[in-house]
């Protein structure tokens, strides 16, 4: 087993490349351009398809193009260039196709800055572009978890025909880590039998669109992707623990922000505080279930966010209101310190908790009393 | 009185077709086009290897109709997705069909970008002066003074700009090999129409590079017109406003013998 150091950007390009990445359409944009000039060089030396589209509209829709041909596709972004990438999502979505995207989020709304973030959550998880549908979101926090989450996604993305997105932050696409690259995967073709890639002389015609004008065929489709969905719920929930088992108190945090957290939690640790890490790795689907599990084993949750409480909402559903849920998030760019967590951890520790309080506006007041 | 009946057949459904009965209104000359595309694609024996790529408007079903693979694109998209699928299938023959609220308006980017790349695709656009699909409405290829639900008082290029000529545009692009404008306003015409839509198709078979065709059609239920009215319509006013021609013709295109 051999560790080399990669970038997380360069990370995620070369682990799609062995995954069996057969085209890459892009468009630049801080901080996640690495990934689009990794694969300018490294997608013709091999044969495959690359493309600079000349915006991420061009970008998603080349990649809905050839998603529909059923070979493995992607394409990277940044926060402002997401949006413009929805409308292909939701039209991918409806048209039932896989298709993989990386979302390294940048400080917003609006052109914002280049400083890494979570804004994203809420656009990710929980929509994003038009009508009733979901997406599978991992959220890597390492380079190691980045280059297997992008083997699972297309992994993922095949199995359930949809896309499968990996978002993270700046900070992971920008740094260095030693981590073990995939072994180069042989590119193998699948034979769907929804794939658009020519008659040749074998079957009968195709067509992939996501046009029901009857009301009653579109329920009917958007039932099969809820029904999907159901079963990705079940089957698909991924997260780390740590320090779990003894916890009174867990703080829940994706990607950078959970990296944080856990250096906080190891010095909570070493002053005899027992608090723990539940880390979601699927942001979608929420491993709800894992938190419920949690709630008649402890005092409380805090969540630590690089936003102004996204995720927090999706824990709070499923806490419902039995123990308090405490919240902390920076927005804009600002990474939080592993201090300002285990000020917060001390905080919850100490401080007598409601269960009905409202975390985001407690947070609000004290970020506000802060400035 | 007795009439003796050939027994040669002089006319069928192009095998390009499917049975499907088109949903065009009565004297609309999508169905006109969408007939030579299928010629076209049999004549040349690609039927099997074509990947057609619809666009949103009265078009919009234009997969149910011809006996090829076929994706749909959103509004304005169609060159990026026919891109992506040329990407990675290149031994394939990829068309999009477009009218000019798609292809001139919303999709002007892709339309203009896919061009430039010179990307091997074929463009089949449709110029019948309005949006069609949504009820008439001012599209960017709208004639100065023509009336549309938009534009009730006809065109005023003060407030409203001018119309935009995609052929004469794309053509001064270097990515593009084959870039011409056809009406389908009468036989001659289509006739003409039909050969440029084969030598459309012959450039990217022998991948010469981006070729489009644009043909001058009717929208006879949004401009209110009779069908035979609409086509006077298309040779009267339009064909002054948009010249008929060869606007890029590359020379390994010229060499072409069909
Ligand atoms: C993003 C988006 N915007 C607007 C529409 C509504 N829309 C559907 S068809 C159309 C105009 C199509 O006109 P054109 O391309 O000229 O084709 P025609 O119907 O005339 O053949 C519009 C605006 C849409 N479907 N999607
Ligand atoms: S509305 Fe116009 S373009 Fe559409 S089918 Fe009818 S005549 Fe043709």
């Amino acid at each position: 087993m051999t560790r080399e150091l990669w970038k997380g950007n360069e990370a995620i390009a070369e682990a799609a490349v062995r995954a069996g990445l057969e085209a890459y359409f892009g468009y630049p944009i801080t901080p996640q351009t690495e990934i689009l000039e990794y694969l300018s060089r490294r997608m013709p030396e091999l044969g495959r398809a690359f493309v600079q589209a000349e915006s991420e509209l061009g970008a998603i829709n080349m990649v809905y193009g050839a998603a529909c041909t059923g070979v493995r596709v992607m394409s990277s972004s940044s926060s402002p260039g997401m949006s413009l990438m929805m409308e292909g999502m939701s039209y991918i979505a409806g048209t039932e196709i896989p298709a993989v995207l990386v979302n390294v989020m940048r400080g917003g709304p609006g052109l914002g800055n280049i400083a890494p973030a979570q804004g994203d959550y809420n656009q990710a998880v929980h929509g994003g572009g038009h009508g009733d549908y979901h997406n599978i979101v991992l959220a890597p926090a390492s380079i190691q978890e980045a280059i297997d989450l992008t083997a699972l996604s297309f992994d993922l993305a095949e199995k359930y025909r949809m896309i499968c997105m990996i978002i993270l932050d700046g900070s992971i696409g920008q740094m260095m880590e030693p981590a073990q690259m995939l072994d180069m995967r042989p590119i193998q073709r699948k034979d769907w039998d929804w794939a658009t890639n020519g008659k040749m002389g074998k079957r009968e015609r195709r067509v992939l669109s996501s046009i029901y004008l009857d009301p009653a065929q579109e329920e009917k489709m958007n039932l099969r992707l809820l029904s999907r969905w159901k079963t990705i719920q079940r089957e698909e929930v991924r997260y780390k623990e740590y320090f779990l088992d003894d916890a009174e108190f867990v703080i829940v945090g994706f990607g950078t922000a959970g990296r944080v957290a856990l250096s906080a939690v190891r010095q909570a640790r070493e002053k005899g505080i027992k608090v723990g890490l539940l880390r979601p790795i699927t942001v979608s689907p929420f491993p709800a279930e894992a938190i419920e599990q949690l709630v008649g084993r402890v005092s409380g949750f805090l969540v630590t966010e690089m936003n102004s409480g996204q995720m927090l909402e999706d824990v709070r559903l499923a806490v419902k209101g039995r123990v308090p849920v405490e919240f902390y998030g920076r927005m804009g760019g600002v990474v939080p310190f592993t201090e300002e967590i285990m000020h917060e951890i001390e905080r919850i520790t100490t401080s007598k908790l409601s269960a009905t309080s409202n975390p985001r506006e407690e947070w609000y007041e004290r970020m506000v009393g802060m400035r | 009185m007795a009439t003796a009946i050939s027994n040669n057949l002089v006319y069928e459904r192009p095998k390009g077709f499917t049975e499907t009965p088109t949903h065009y209104c009565p004297g609309c000359t999508h169905g006109v086009a969408h007939h030579l595309i299928a010629e076209v694609l049999q004549e040349m024996d690609l039927i099997e290897k074509t990947i057609g790529v619809a666009p949103v408007g009265c078009s919009v079903f234009a997969y149910n109709y011809f006996d090829t693979d076929f994706v749909e694109a959103p509004h304005g998209r169609a060159p990026a997705m026919a891109t992506g699928i040329k990407h990675v299938l290149p031994d394939r023959i990829v068309f999009t069909y477009q009218g000019d609220g798609d292809l001139a308006s919303i999709g002007m980017g892709e339309i203009v970008h896919a061009a430039g790349r010179g990307e091997n695709l074929t463009v089949i656009f449709i110029n019948n002066a309005n949006f069609g699909m949504t009820g008439g409405q001012m599209a960017p290829t709208t004639l100065p003074g023509m009336k549309t639900t938009s534009s009730v008082k006809g065109r005023d290029v003060e407030t409203q700009g001018f119309p935009i000529r995609m052929a004469e545009m794309l053509a001064t692009l270097d990515g593009v090999s084959y870039c011409v404008r056809r009406s389908l306003h009468d036989p001659k015409n289509i006739r003409l129409a039909k050969k440029a839509i084969r030598m459309a198709f012959e450039t990217q078979a022998r991948g010469l590079g981006f070729s489009m065709v644009e043909l001058l059609s009717t929208c006879p239920t949004n401009w209110g017109m009779t069908p035979v009215d609409a086509l006077k319509f298309v040779e009267e006013q339009m064909v002054p406003a948009y010249p008929l021609g060869d606007y890029k013709v590359a020379a390994s295109v010229a060499e072409i013998k069909i």
